[in-house]
């Protein structure tokens, strides 16, 4: 387990995560015309929408709650049925689901 | 020499002792406890996906539905809910502080920090309650069809109607009904006064109506105001179920969180973990309520921002 000096490294992981959401909560309150456009069956503000989140999810994962000092085999444990089942769960409902409108 | 400590370690393994995750049993059992419920909370947060590309072109726009502020008039979209999110943010931060403190079993800087958390988790659960009140009390009112289609009021000019705009007038201060219930005869003859007033369904893409369509939706149909599981005024009877079994659930996780936070910081009054000799709990119930975080990172960019 690498150990940090001091507590520096908290407040710059709050510093970013409070920044991403500052952008978001602009973005979300401007919505600037250009990044409407369609993109990905949805538009291009979602997209970035998207993007920030997982960021900060990571930021939150890795370093509050320290998956980025753990072993590499509790590593895979942790991420590998996250990240393979939740897209995949994600995939089906929103793929198969465009049934629901035949 | 790497290969020779390898190789020590391998042989030592059926002698039983080694720990191949460098991670301790309870720690182990609550990362597998979170990863469990974070499929949980995807699965919720994908069939909420899953209804809202069903009905894309009418579902209610989150921006046109919290748009409360604490002290402050009119539409103010985004900025409540910002508000949670930073006070959930902090109490993750102070937190990794408390876990911090406890690896140096620095027993004052744990108990200062815990309290810190618990007293953020608090706020939150507190926002959160605010938020249901006003979700559930409604704001504007609506049409719902004798097809339970739920339409709104617009005047010419394409501005929203609350119900008391429609019935007392446009004088400033009725921009909400402000808890007055209406009846469907003082709203249907209302809007027969006014011959400009038509209704349009929620949404992006939400269909608009003639005045007299309106007046024959209404005449057949019933009024609104508020939201429960069966009827919302701001949409699809769906948009207000997932709202309040996603931010439900959430908002569970952040009370029992406080509970098992109350819980530890406890005993780290009493001094169990000085005692004990590490302040491994601390660092267990940490990860819950970071993940508690986490969840809503989520449930506040897929409810609020998309």
């Amino acid at each position: 387990m690498a150990e940090q000096v001091g507590t520096w490294w908290i407040w710059k992981v709050f510093w970013i995560l409070l920044i991403i959401t500052g952008v978001e909560v602009i973005l979300g309150i401007i919505k600037p015309e250009f990044l409407l456009g369609a993109f990905l069956g949805t538009s291009i503000l979602n997209i970035i929408f998207i993007i920030l989140t997982l960021v900060k999810a990571g930021y939150i994962v890795q370093i509050f709650m320290h998956v980025k000092y753990e072993k590499k085999a509790l590593k895979y444990a942790l991420y590998l049925p996250s990240l393979i089942l939740i897209p995949y769960l994600t995939f089906i409902l929103l793929t198969e689901g465009t049934y629901l409108f035949t | 020499m790497a290969l020779d400590t390898d190789l020590v370690q391998d042989q030592n393994h059926w002698g039983g002792g080694s720990r191949p995750l460098e991670a301790r049993y309870g720690k182990l059992m609550m990362w597998f406890f979170l990863l469990s419920d974070a499929l949980t909370f995807s699965g919720f947060l994908t069939a909420y996906g899953l209804m809202r590309f069903k009905y894309e072109s009418t579902w209610p726009i989150a921006e046109n539905v919290f748009t409360h502020f604490p002290g402050l008039e009119g539409d103010q979209p985004l900025l409540y809910v910002a508000l949670m999110t930073f006070i959930l943010i902090m109490s993750s931060v102070t937190m990794v502080l408390a876990v911090n403190a406890g690896e140096k079993m620095n027993r004052k800087a744990v108990t200062n920090w815990m309290l810190w958390t618990i007293v953020g988790g608090f706020i939150f659960v507190g926002s959160q309650a605010w938020e249901w009140y006003h979700f559930i009390m409604g704001d504007s009112g609506a049409i719902e069809t004798s097809r339970q289609e739920i339409l709104h009021v617009y005047n010419a000019e394409g501005e929203r109607l609350s119900f008391s705009q429609l019935v007392h007038g446009m004088e400033e201060g009725h921009a909400s009904n402000h808890g007055e219930t209406f009846s469907k005869a003082e709203v249907l003859s209302s809007l027969e006064k006014n011959k400009d007033y038509y209704m349009k369904e929620p949404g992006k893409l939400g269909e608009a109506f003639s005045h007299q369509q309106s007046l024959d939706f209404l005449a057949s149909g019933d009024v609104v105001q508020g939201a429960n599981m069966i009827h919302n005024e701001y949409g699809r009877k769906q948009f207000a179920n997932f709202f309040f079994f996603i931010t439900g659930f959430h908002g569970f996780h952040v009370f029992s969180g406080v509970i098992i936070n109350f819980i530890i910081f406890y005993n780290v009054l009493l001094g169990t973990y000085e005692r004990r000799g590490h302040y491994r709990m601390v660092e267990k119930v940490g990860l819950y309520w970071h993940f508690v975080d986490l969840v809503w990172v989520f449930v506040f960019t897929f409810f609020y921002l998309v």
